[in-house]
């Protein structure tokens, strides 16, 4: 507790200390933005953009530096080094916005109706969710992996399945934060059933948060599919993904480090950006600095 | 209670403020925390400084022992036994709080180390300024505990601050801030924290170490019933300013500002009849951002006239008695009791 | 204290029960049959109905986890298909050298983050403080496995200072075991100490706004006194609790480091495991990476304890 008024006139001088290293939106918001504008733009359209496939093998032509033919080069087996980093954008998005998809509806339910409704279903969720924490999840995922097999389905559901927890801890969070606002009070006194008030009065307010977190979970995600290509268990070969090309690369080191560097450098700066734009909207959404 | 006669004063009084002002930014604009603020205390007296909340009563006592927060601006100068804390650089500032200079802290609960054992905190500063062994810093703190009238000080010397009640806590404060036998101790509020019933033993330590030791000492309180019959002298602060100053004797009896009588007769009395309307001093402390030309106090003074409102009085001093006020309460008002 | 540790001991139980019990689930996902699996497509069914009834494989669900459970906690984790060692001592084997691994990577982390934080926090807002956080903003977004590869081309491609894969145990050689580990453990360290500063700079501050500061700078004692003894003290309970939060997080690090530098650890032990689909060595593998895990941050939690006065003495 912070009683003394000298203390209290300090914090009221002070600026109030956010989350990233921005001042609301900065340059690098925008910049961030911009980017991931760009790279999913790229990747959406990659079957339009006049590229080679990244799948042909040139073996005249492997390691081959930048050209006119091949602009960022090519990798060890001959293939375009460009056109696998945006059909690697492709897959890696994909599975970066579909597996935290699973983790925001099924955890956000979870973690709003145990928020909300306290008791029993707050108790086994709650313990449900520690338990499903009790694992580290890479390890997690890769067992899971070795006996499912590895496609880049039931990549995207593991990975999804395990972000579930986190989405459930920040829903819950929000949820018990909100539930004892007096707008929640008003529309019980009002009358109203539950369910409505779930949906009209709690919902709209726990949204925000959880969609700040929802783009973290992305730049999460990216990495945990880098992780696994990279090992070679995440998207199976030939399908091009940022991890698996770093992966690839790594036997390239001395003779042509672009290999592993570019698409480095791609998985980076979208993982920044996605960090940059999610914790900017995490500090203006966050209900309890809200309270403040 | 007073110590010798208020006229034979040391020829160099051990603290000297002199015109001293705090300001803070704020987003409003600049905060006059404390303006324009002199006092002098000799050694071995006792010195009241009583305000309302926002009076800058705190300010003042963090400027003396230079612990403004890191955006506060002092203006003036602060002199404490022949040196001048003002000019003086960090080390050496150090070196003296804690021993020459010492400070006791509001709420106990939270200016005490949680984590740390009471034990530690007062043999840290024992081994700080005087240099002391582990063990004979020990020995040091289990008397100091005693001499602060904590039963079993041996074992408690051990346990952590939660494990004591609030008045036990703030003796272990006023401990650590005697046990380098400083010629200055600084209560900021010590009892304002407390249950009424430990109120008066705490201000009666107080009183008892500072005649015991012959420590000078500031006693800053909202209360003035805190210091009436415990202090040489009492200033009275409001807005930031000292509006008032005299020994304590003829401050209650011959106060000579309205400020200063609504205070006392705000104080309940105990032999009057039950149900008997307290007197509160109506509207609000003014805001310290946007100041008005005149007297502070204008807004709230019955005895308010168009001069208070534009001009500010000037602190008259006459015989040990300053006041500020326009339309001073009459000299010898109230009768000798 | 007793009760305390009494209590926290009753939570601990049903988790590692629960963690034995989806470890085991996880195992049945396979689709098809386990002793399929191991004979191939080429065996007859014949042996592969002799296996499954040496396996218990024709048992049900229940049975089959009760008795796994039961060889568990005799310390049987079953044999490696592939080797035919036993699991356990396999996995016992490749302890240290994770250990070790870890070990380095958490003092390597704390080491960075510590110093870092506290003259973060005594500057808050200014240039350093801005840099730094900057910095460590950056390097959330650097994963492991690049940190590695950019650690590898440095150090061993360009710089040819260390080596880039390989292992020395620390009784043949130390100052090869040095250098075989500084690479790997300074990547996972890397990974750790943006996490780590970050919460340390933010509960200094708040503990440094704290009246028990100004009381201490009153007391006049010496800078260095008052951050490391009376500010980083209670500041160091939520690290201590981020820190083991992370171990989960540095267990999937160490996976990838051992698998870049080729270090016989755990991690590889599972990975390998994964590529030889040899599932014994698997399903014991997770288990003890779980169970683990569950244990460590058992251990973490009595250290707040002792740390945190208030803690242990609320269940007086």
């Amino acid at each position: 507790m912070r009683t003394s008024k000298v203390a209290i006139a300090d914090t009221a001088i002070a600026p109030a200390e956010g989350g990233g290293p921005l001042a609301k939106f900065g340059w690098l918001f925008w910049l961030a933005l911009a980017w991931i504008g760009l790279i999913v733009l790229a990747a959406a359209l990659a079957d339009l953009l006049p590229l080679p496939s990244p799948t042909d093998m040139d073996m005249l032509e492997r390691r081959a530096p930048p050209s006119a033919a091949h602009w960022l080069g090519t990798d060890r087996l001959g293939r375009d080094m460009l056109a696998r980093l945006i059909h690697g954008a492709r897959i890696s998005l994909t599975v970066a916005i579909l597996a935290p998809l699973i983790g925001l509806l099924v955890g956000g339910a979870l973690g709003i109706l145990a928020g909300y409704c306290r008791g029993f279903l707050e108790t086994a969720v709650v313990g449900g969710v520690d338990v499903l924490l009790a694992f580290p999840p890479l390890v997690l995922a890769l067992a899971i992996t070795a006996y499912l097999g590895q496609t880049v389905a039931i990549l995207t559901s593991i990975i999804g399945i395990l972000s579930i927890p986190a989405f459930t801890r920040v829903a819950r969070a929000a949820t018990l934060s909100l539930a004892s606002r007096e707008f929640i009070l008003a529309a019980r006194a009002m009358g109203a059933t539950e369910v409505r008030i779930l949906l009209r009065e709690l919902l709209p307010n726990v949204i925000p948060p959880l969609m700040a977190f929802f783009l973290l979970a992305i730049a999460v995600t990216i990495v945990v599919e880098g992780a696994l290509s990279f090992l070679g268990l995440g998207v199976p070969p030939p399908a091009p993904s940022w991890g698996g090309m770093i992966g690839e690369g790594r036997e390239s080191l001395e003779a042509a480090p672009r290999i592993a560097f570019l698409p480095a450098l791609f998985m980076f700066v979208t993982v920044l950006s996605f960090n940059v734009v999610g914790d900017t909207l995490r500090v203006l959404t966050d209900p309890r600095q809200a309270a403040l | 209670m007073t110590a010798a006669a208020p006229e034979a004063a040391p020829a160099r009084p051990l603290l000297a403020i002199e015109g001293v002002s705090v300001t803070l930014p704020t987003p409003r604009g600049p905060l006059t925390a404390v303006d324009d603020v002199s006092l002098e205390l000799a050694a071995g007296r006792t010195l009241g400084i009583v305000g309302e909340s926002g009076s800058g009563k705190t300010m003042l006592s963090r400027a003396v022992a230079q612990l403004l927060p890191r955006r506060a601006r002092l203006s003036g100068a602060v002199r404490f036994a022949d040196q001048t804390l003002t000019a003086l650089d960090p080390e050496a500032l150090r070196r003296l709080r804690g021993r020459a200079l010492a400070f006791v802290f509001q709420d106990p609960m939270t200016s005490l180390n949680p984590v740390l054992s009471i034990g530690s905190q007062i043999i840290e500063t024992l081994r700080e300024h005087l240099g002391l062994e582990r063990a004979a810093a020990a020995r040091r703190a289990v008397e100091l505990l005693g001499e602060v009238g904590i039963p079993s000080p041996e074992q408690r010397l051990a346990q952590y601050p939660h494990q004591f009640s609030g008045g036990m806590r703030q003796r272990v404060a006023i401990a650590i801030a005697l046990s380098c036998e400083p010629k200055l101790l600084i209560a900021d509020e010590p009892t304002t924290a407390l249950d009424v019933t430990v109120q008066a033993q705490i201000l009666d330590l107080l009183a008892r170490e500072q005649r015991r030791r012959g420590m000078a000492m500031i006693l800053i309180t909202h209360d003035l019933g805190v210091v009436a019959g415990r202090t040489d002298e009492v200033a009275v602060m409001y807005a930031g300013r000292v509006v008032e100053r005299a020994p304590t004797a003829r401050l209650f009896r011959a106060m000579r500002m309205p400020y200063t009588q609504g205070l006392i007769a705000a104080i309940p009395k105990l032999d009057a009849p039950p149900h008997t309307p307290l007197k509160a001093i109506s509207g609000l402390p003014p805001d310290p951002i946007r100041r008005s030309p005149g007297c502070a106090f204008a807004p709230r003074c019955p005895l308010v006239g168009a001069r208070c409102r534009e001009s500010r009085p000037p602190l008259e001093t006459g015989d040990g008695h300053q006041f500020a006020c326009w339309h001073p309460l009459p000299a010898n008002a109230a009768a000798a009791p | 204290m007793l009760g305390f540790i009494a209590y926290r001991l009753a939570y601990l139980l049903p988790v590692l029960l629960a963690v034995t019990l989806l470890t085991f689930l996880i195992a049945s996902l396979l689709p098809g049959d386990l002793a399929h699996a191991m004979l191939g497509d080429q065996a007859t069914p014949e042996a592969v109905a002799a296996l499954r009834r040496d396996m218990g494989l024709d048992q049900p669900l229940w049975w089959r986890y009760l008795s796994w459970l039961g060889g568990i906690l005799k310390g049987d984790f079953g044999r490696s298909f592939r080797t035919g060692e036993p699991v356990l001592g396999a996995i016992l084997a490749r302890l240290p050298v994770s250990l070790e691994l870890m070990l380095l990577a958490e003092i390597t982390a704390l080491a960075i983050s510590i110093p870092l934080a506290i003259q973060c926090a005594v500057n808050s807002g200014g240039s350093f403080d801005r840099v730094v956080t900057g910095i460590a903003f950056a390097k959330l977004s650097l994963p492991n496995f690049m940190a590695a590869i950019l650690l590898i081309y440095v150090f061993a491609v360009a710089l040819r200072l260390l080596p880039a894969t390989g292992y020395t145990p620390l009784g043949e050689d130390w100052l090869g075991n040095f250098r075989s580990m500084l690479l790997p453990s300074l990547t996972l360290a890397l990974a750790e100490w943006p996490v780590l500063m970050r919460v340390l700079r933010s509960d200094m501050i708040a503990t440094l706004q704290e009246d028990y500061i100004t009381m201490a700078k009153a007391k006049g004692l010496k800078r260095r006194r008052i951050l490391f003894v009376h500010a980083l003290k209670p500041s160091s309970l939520t690290l201590i609790t981020v820190a083991g939060i992370n171990i989960g997080r540095l267990i999937g690090g160490a996976v990838i480091v051992e698998s870049v530098f080729a270090l016989p650890g755990i991690g590889r032990l599972l990975l390998a495991a994964i590529y030889t689909r040899d599932f014994m060595i698997l399903q014991g593998v997770v288990l003890f990476v779980a169970a683990g895990f569950v244990i460590v941050n058992f251990l973490v939690d009595m250290l707040y304890a002792v740390l945190d006065p208030r803690v242990r003495h609320a269940h007086q």
